[in-house]
């Protein structure tokens, strides 16, 4: 049964679209890609492509669901392939200058310009679809990354208030490790994958660092060499847990969820799995509040963990393409599913209906979101995150000092072909 | 001839802790799977489940629309057209062509042996690119069919040396009784070389089966949903980092490997006296 | 040697090399072209220019690339080093007369049956720094004194990976071992056993002889095999953690599928094809002498 609000919504959104309603279309079929996650879950992809199917007569979508390290690899193989296996595709934020070079992804800069008013979304979530100043997509996903915290743990070890700072975040978790609470208090998802380039580039944006000069890489200065250091050192003091460097988001998850943390670091879906009964130890023990900053630096810090919907560019079905992502991303869709995904539109962080039983997540999302930073931005993003993935994983495994591994990641990007 | 106590005992110990090593993981993962999920996460580890939890299986074995179980099921069925199909012409081509390597001793014949093994040592990586371009212009990726032509190219030289080397064991009076009579070279060895080399031709067809069955590389770039997609994509796709579910995981695991265990224990016998009689003696 | 009434033998070859040329010569051809090029995965061969060396000498002087050959070549003597010692001691285990032997031999063919990815997720079970079996046994048993991550740690991932890999192959080696034991002639070890010889003695002068030859054969197999490896790293580690893991195999598929940079994969490919080479040239070698003549 379809509320009649999101009727509202799907006969609004027809009509924006500039098509009519219930016009005997003529038998249309889409294949799209989604990724397996728990936010926006298959189950959810599949309920809003049937309301989209009832609203358009005729036309059928096909869903499938990869897991996020193969949907690169999907998205390229099928444009290698002649670029007629999908028409709709999730991407990732740091993708569209790779794929604006190759062509992967269709240019709809006329159309967002036609049927959006783009001020009424976050400019964090634009920047997964535009790049150079045109628009390659729509944004779908508005991520980024939150310090949770366990409420039980941090009474116990007396601790008043969440900390602002990297600095307090050690120092209460020091606390917690010595009053004999929980023996590792921090949990990070910092296995050799792009997971810990989303812990680093958040700690970087937090210490005010950015990652090239003058287009040179400069990852061993600043900010950024900063962070690798709190990495390390957080190690070596035992209060971050040492199974991070393998550790991926969802098995962070899980060991917070089971009260073996006392911090966690983690996407917007965690907030409402770690209040599910069915999974998790800790329901209504979950503190949540935008990752810390950094005294004379930041308030706060966040990294861009956005994923956008685009149309391929070897699409023939673009029109339909391009209604199916309108509806996903538009206001009444995203609203009717902000439990586990926060929606990209700035009115909806007002509505009653989407904040209701997640206040504390949406404050510090209004926060955090203000201040998303991007990963570092190339059309290399692949190698150069390859690369800072290892680097980082030496520091943290000793294998190297934090200055020789980032001055090797430098040397490795500057060779980039 | 008598072993003495000692002798007797130490073997004893060996083949125990021989048992133990090979059972001892494979017994973990199916307490994996048949646990409550509490029972995984508890310290001290629960060594015996507190219940038998039969729950994974039931989900694998509901056959639901978008459940896991449907996703099994099509996998199953993938990877048994594929290997199955990928078996079948890998043998229709490699049997004559074991008997000519096997039979004639010409230099180029030899040659194009050695060639042909050669190319069992390439890596899949130094074909994958152009066998995709190559599908792809044939619309054969992501399909049952397209995946049996890529696995011939695995299949085919390891059928065709273990055949070979089962048609050289064979004593050549047979097949010289054979021509004298008459019979052409097709009639000598479908009714002659074939029936005798039984058992290295059953051997090479279950190498071939596991092989397929195994194959995960071309899998994984060459099929995309399950149209195609082989049981070994689907379960690492379940095991994939962001949903963790170890039971389901365990049980998809072992009901992945219970085909190719079984029939290699049902031809076990064939497979040793197939290895003695072919295969490595080059 | 010819026979009367028989055909010439390419015409019993044709479906066979018509397969391989089409599936194996033809990429590999192909392969070799792109890797002289600057051939991108997106932008189609068309836009692929000449670039001669450039691709292997870039490879070459890689650092991450040289320590991953590094890494497979320690992969593959590490494993197929205790894969044929387990191989042959097992052999001769179930070789031996006792009770259940039938059993164990059955046995012995389970981890090779498992599927690679099978065998790859149920280590990764084994290996689960927060749940799983090994640090539970290794923590009640008094070994370790707690818990430790066996994957996230460079030190120990790598002979990790090699114990899951090993556990799954060496039956392969056994069952060659064991096939071969089974054509050792009795006879010879009673005349030997009558002159005196020791046990390790009739080991050297009758048993060895008779396993060398096929055992060799298994040797070079599986260290071609584990100079691909590929699929076993996929899913336990993805070539983590610090890239103590990465082999040759999956820098091709990084270089090409992450990359794009399908014209530098392929010449990373042709260099672990070439390692491969130099093992097949010995791997023929061996089938010769193994020739009765």
């Amino acid at each position: 049964m379809l509320q009649i609000k999101s009727w509202i919504g799907v006969v609004g959104l027809a009509a924006l679209a500039g098509t009519v309603l219930a016009s005997p279309g003529h038998a249309e079929t889409l294949n799209a890609l989604f990724m397996a996650q728990a936010a926006y879950s298959d189950n959810d992809v599949r309920n809003m492509t049937h309301d989209f199917e009832k609203a358009n007569p005729g036309t059928t979508v096909n869903l499938e669901f990869v897991p996020y390290e193969a949907l690169f690899d999907k998205i390229v193989a099928s444009k290698a392939a002649g670029g007629s296996g999908y028409d709709v595709v999730l991407y990732d934020v740091i993708w569209p200058a790779a794929f604006a070079r190759d062509g992967v992804l269709r240019d709809v800069t006329d159309r967002v310009k036609a049927n959006i008013d783009t001020a009424k979304v976050f400019d964090g979530a634009w920047s997964t679809s535009l790049f150079d100043g045109k628009y390659y997509g729509l944004p779908w996903i508005l991520d980024t990354k939150y310090l949770f915290y366990n409420t039980d743990m941090l009474a116990k070890a007396g601790i008043a208030t969440p900390p602002k700072t990297w600095d307090e975040l050690l120092a209460d978790a020091k606390i917690i490790k010595d009053k004999k609470i929980v023996d590792y208090p921090i949990v990070w998802s910092w296995s050799q994958a792009e997971a810990v380039v989303c812990d680093y580039a958040t700690i970087t944006a937090a210490h005010g660092g950015t990652y090239y000069n003058d287009g040179k890489p400069a990852f061993d200065q600043g900010g950024s060499l900063d962070a690798v250091k709190y990495m390390v050192q957080s190690l070596k003091d035992g209060v971050s847990n040492p199974n991070s460097k393998e550790y991926l988001e969802e098995d962070v998850r899980k060991v917070f969820s089971a009260g073996n943390a006392a911090f966690a670091l983690n996407w917007t879906y965690a907030y409402a799995k770690a209040n599910d009964p069915a999974e998790s130890k800790i329901v209504g023990k979950v503190g949540v509040v935008p990752a810390p900053g950094v005294a004379g630096h930041t308030e706060a810090s966040a990294v861009n963990g956005s994923m956008g919907l685009g149309i391929t560019a070897g699409s023939s079905h673009p029109d339909l393409g391009w209604k199916y992502i309108s509806f996903l991303t538009s206001q009444e869709v995203q609203n009717k599913y902000a439990q586990l995904s926060l929606p990209i539109w700035k009115s909806s962080y007002d509505d009653p209906a989407v904040t209701k039983g997640q206040e504390p997540l949406v404050a510090a999302a209004k926060t955090a979101i203000s201040v998303m930073s991007l990963r570092p931005v190339t059309p290399s993003y692949q190698e150069v995150s390859t690369i800072l993935q290892a680097q980082i994983q030496n520091a943290l495994t000793d294998k190297a000092t934090p200055d020789a591994a980032l001055a090797e990641a430098d040397k490795a990007a500057a060779r980039l072909r | 001839m008598k072993r003495s106590r000692l002798a007797s005992t130490l073997l004893y110990a060996a083949v125990l802790l021989f048992v133990l090593v090979t059972l001892a993981p494979v017994a973990w993962l199916l307490i994996l799977s048949l646990s409550p999920p509490a029972d995984l996460t508890a310290k001290p580890l629960r060594f015996i489940p507190s219940q038998i939890d039969l729950s994974h299986y039931r989900r694998l074995l509901d056959f639901g629309a978008n459940t896991p179980g449907e996703a099994f099921l099509l996998g199953l069925r993938n990877s048994l057209g594929a290997s199955v199909g990928a078996t079948l012409v890998s043998m229709l081509v490699s049997i004559p062509a074991a008997w000519a390597f096997a039979r004639y001793r010409r230099r180029a014949v030899t040659a194009t042996l050695y060639v042909v093994l050669a190319t069992y040592m390439t890596p899949a990586v130094a074909l994958v690119l152009p066998l995709y371009f190559m599908l792809s212009a044939l619309h054969l990726l992501n399909s049952v069919t397209g995946l049996i032509i890529v696995y011939c190219a695995i299949l085919t030289p390891f059928t065709a040396w273990f055949i070979k080397s089962a048609f050289d064991a064979l004593p050549d009076e047979i097949e010289q009784a054979a021509a004298m009579d008459g019979a052409g070279v097709f009639k000598t060895l479908l009714y002659v070389s074939l029936p005798l080399a039984r058992a290295g031709i059953a051997t090479a067809a279950l190498f071939a089966l596991l092989l397929a069955w195994d194959e995960f590389f071309f899998a994984l770039l060459f099929t995309s949903n399950a149209d195609a997609k082989t049981l070994t994509v689907t379960i690492a796709d379940f095991a994939a980092g962001r949903a963790t579910d170890f039971g389901l995981v365990a049980a998809a695991g072992l009901l992945t490997a219970l085909p190719p265990v079984l029939i290699a224990f049902g031809l076990q016998k064939a497979l040793i006296s197939g290895l003695t009689t072919g295969g490595v003696k080059g | 040697m010819q026979r009367p009434g028989s055909i010439s033998p390419w015409r019993l070859l044709a479906p066979m090399l018509a397969i391989m040329a089409a599936v194996v010569g033809y990429p590999v051809v192909q392969t070799i072209a792109l890797a002289f090029t600057d051939a991108r995965l997106l932008g189609g061969l068309g836009s692929a220019h000449w670039v001669g060396l450039d691709n292997f000498i870039y490879a070459l002087t890689d650092a991450n690339f040289l320590s991953a050959t590094a890494h497979t070549l320690y992969f593959a003597i590490l494993s197929v080093g205790f894969e044929t010692l387990f191989g042959v001691l097992v052999a001769l285990l179930l070789n031996e007369k006792f009770r259940g032997r039938t059993v164990c031999r059955a046995l012995l063919v389970l981890p090779w049956a498992l599927p690679t990815i099978v065998n790859a997720i149920m280590w990764r079970l084994i290996y689960q720094p927060d749940f799983g079996v090994l640090n539970a046994v290794l923590t009640q048993t008094g070994v370790l004194s707690g818990y430790r991550g066996w994957l996230g740690d460079p030190d120990s991932a790598m002979n990790a990976v090699v114990l899951a890999d090993v556990w799954k192959n060496y039956p392969l080696v056994a069952l060659i071992v064991l096939a071969a034991l089974q054509n050792a002639p009795a006879d010879l070890y009673e005349a030997a056993r009558l002159d005196g010889a020791g046990a390790f003695r009739r080991f050297q002068v009758v048993t060895w002889p008779v396993i060398a030859p096929p055992l060799l054969v298994a040797i070079v197999l599986r260290s071609i095999e584990a100079l691909k490896v590929f699929d076993i790293v996929y899913v336990m580690t993805r070539g983590g953690p610090a890239s103590a893991t990465k082999t040759m195999s999956f820098f091709v598929y990084e270089e090409s599928f992450r990359f794009l940079r399908v014209g530098s994969g392929a010449s990373y490919a042709l260099i672990v094809v070439l390692i491969c080479m130099v093992l097949v040239t010995v791997y023929m070698r061996l089938l010769r002498h193994g020739q009765p003549a």
